[in-house]
């Protein structure tokens, strides 16, 4: 048996305002804005809050934007402030390593969120061994998972359970999927892993989907649920993890968590600090329409500005030509060629 | 002179790849030997008929032999060439070492050859290495490069098994080698597998901190897109379809870079199909630059032995 047993409550919310949201910030989350979030959630009963660059560790770079402050110490100061709940970080192999782990793991994190690309699940094999010979619990993030089969996406998470992965997560990075899309995916692997791992899914509002999405997964058998506050995140943003709590309250779907709590967190706490508040305009409804790696998006608007094409026509490129997550360097290209070609 | 011989050790991909390389494009060298470990492999049976030695016995098998090659290329894995380096070196012969083992110096052919003092084993760094220290170094060669970055994207297909089961050993070793071969104070490497049908086309772009001045149009800058250009016409030389897919990008000095400002370079690396589709241009720079290494170092070979006569 290699998933957790804690059957108190029907899901776990897991809450990656200060990961995904990081995006949304241009990763320039301060120590204040991680202790004041973390603070909220843990006193809202949230039990996994993630805490890294957006595109995980070693993301500070030219490619993805610079941290403001070294992740490390957001790690830290997050892990000093929680009271009951873990700390979990985000890697993508290929572009944080082995060695980055062991340094969030000794800076206190306890949580290894490992993601790759929907279909290329065994770049991560020797990440999740490591991480579980640290001690640490395990997820695994299948991103854009719309560019695969439920069938293939399966096969996928079965590599990642071998490896020692706990929980295996139908993301939805491009916010592309749509109901019935997101609960076949989270069943056929359910079916896939049976007792061996349990099934989570990431969700994103570009199509508005975000929450509803996470009802079908949750229905479907899914345990595990990612929100953030307000829905601050890439793209247009994340479900957001209070009204996840709200839906779910209302839906009887226990989660253990404060839904006024987390209420509050939103509008009091994340609110004051963000320099841009999630929206559904064209540019991010194009990213789940075309089905791009919502991170792209702020990376599409600098270029937009500076070569002077539209930010939604270089998505939209993006996504016919199938770039994926990390591939923001692209951007640059795609803006130059339409640039040329106007 | 009579070409030299060469022994390609490991009969998949990068060997089967490599020796339809060395026949076609090489100046001074010729496949004497194939070696690798499983008598069924598609690598073995295409030497077999294009008149190559081959064996399925190992490197043991290779250095029994009365007629050794001048040169080894060792296709296999870290583990294995660092287990028959010291072998080779005892034999006399020279290695060229396309797996990640680092057990002789990084080495991009364009760059640094004449540096080495050693290269009885030189090691070719990745193929995202090869693609992308030569513009770490033309631009350092010009300006200060306090750190560079580089992206590499390649073809799922083109990804094989020691690639993926080792990741962090490709991208910390393209790091250190944009560092030590590419001049810059500090490296960092992201490697990205993309699976889209049709395959997509190797692409590698780079990054480069330069002094503020020099993001701004003027000498400088001119100096440096000049040097970019200059290396990839001798990139080209031997990998014909390397180029840039736009003009170089100059960002002005940003605080968060330090008060550096940034040159971009956008990479297009297409495969000459010798073996695998022209997407895998990650296996053919590295092939390439095997081979164009080995004829590199026929040349200092034959060189030091007129001297020495």
């Amino acid at each position: 048996m290699n998933a957790p047993l804690d059957t108190t409550f029907d899901i776990r919310l897991t809450d990656t305002t200060l990961r995904d949201g990081s995006h949304a910030m241009s990763h320039k989350f301060t120590e204040r804005h991680v202790r004041d979030v973390v603070r909220a959630l843990d006193d809202s009963r949230v039990e996994v809050i993630e805490v890294t660059h957006g595109d995980g560790l070693g993301g500070s770079s030219f490619n993805y934007g610079f941290s403001l402050t070294p992740e490390l110490d957001l790690i830290r100061a997050a892990v000093d402030e929680a009271k009951q709940a873990k700390i979990a970080v985000l890697m993508l192999p290929g572009l944080g390593t082995i060695h980055d782990l062991d340094q969030a793991h000794d800076a206190g994190a306890s949580v290894a969120r490992i993601a790759t690309h929907c279909t290329e699940a065994d770049i991560s094999i020797q990440h999740f061994q490591h991480a579980r010979k640290l001690g640490m619990e395990t997820v695994g993030f299948l991103m854009l998972s719309h560019r695969t089969s439920p069938q293939d996406l399966a096969k996928q998470a079965r590599i990642m359970a071998d490896a020692g992965c706990q929980c295996v997560y139908v993301v939805d990075s491009a916010g592309a999927l749509i109901l019935e899309d997101v609960s076949d995916r989270v069943s056929a692997l359910v079916s896939e892993l049976g007792d061996d791992a349990q099934v989570g899914f990431h969700g994103h509002q570009n199509m508005s989907f975000g929450v509803a999405n996470s009802v079908y997964a949750v229905r479907a058998g899914a345990k595990q649920i990612d929100g953030t506050l307000l829905a601050l995140g890439a793209g247009a943003g994340n479900s957001p993890t209070e009204v996840l709590a709200a839906a779910f309250d209302r839906l009887d779907v226990k989660t253990g968590v404060d839904v006024q709590g987390l209420m509050g967190a939103a509008e009091d706490i994340v609110k004051p600090f963000i320099t841009r508040m999630p929206i559904m305009d064209r540019a991010s409804i194009m990213q789940g329409y075309a089905g791009v790696y919502s991170s792209f998006l702020i990376h599409a608007e600098r270029a937009a500005e500076r070569y002077g094409v539209p930010a939604y026509k270089i998505l939209e490129e993006v996504g016919k030509a199938g770039y994926v997550g990390g591939q923001e360097d692209m951007i640059v290209d795609v803006a130059v060629q339409l640039a040329t070609a106007t | 002179m009579a070409k030299k011989t060469a022994a390609i050790v490991g009969s998949g991909n990068i060997g089967t790849d490599l020796m339809f390389k060395i026949m076609r494009r090489s100046r001074n060298v010729e496949v004497k030997y194939m070696i690798g470990i499983d008598p069924n492999s598609d690598g073995l049976a295409r030497a077999k008929k294009l008149g190559v030695t081959v064996s399925a016995e190992g490197v043991d098998w290779l250095l029994a032999q009365d007629d050794k090659p001048d040169f080894v290329f060792e296709c296999t894995s870290a583990k294995a060439h660092a287990a028959n380096a010291p072998r080779y070196k005892d034999a006399g012969i020279h290695a060229i070492d396309l797996t990640p083992a680092a057990v002789g110096p990084y080495l991009a052919p364009v760059v640094n050859l004449d540096e080495l003092t050693d290269t009885m084993n030189v090691n070719m760094i990745t193929c995202a290495g090869q693609a992308t220290t030569p513009i770490v170094a033309a631009v350092s060669s010009v300006v200060p490069v306090d750190y560079a970055e580089i992206v590499a994207s390649i073809a799922s297909k083109s990804a094989g098994p020691g690639t993926r089961a080792n990741v962090d050993e490709f991208t910390e070793t393209t790091a250190k080698a944009l560092e030590v071969v590419g001049g810059a104070k500090r490296g960092k490497a992201i490697i990205i597998i993309n699976p889209v049908e049709p395959p997509m086309i190797m692409r590698n772009t780079i990054y480069c901190a330069i002094p503020a001045e020099a993001a701004e149009p003027g000498p400088t800058q001119e100096k440096i897109r000049a040097a970019i250009n200059e290396a990839c016409a001798k990139i080209r030389d031997y990998v014909p379809g390397y180029e840039l897919r736009v003009e170089p990008q100059f960002d002005a000095a940003r605080d968060d870079w330090g008060g550096n400002g940034r040159v971009g370079i956008w990479v297009q690396v297409k495969g000459a199909a010798d073996y695998l589709p022209e997407y895998a241009g990650n296996l053919d720079i590295i092939t390439a630059a095997a081979t164009r290494t080995a004829d590199l170092l026929s040349e200092k070979i034959d060189a030091k032995l007129t001297a020495g006569a």
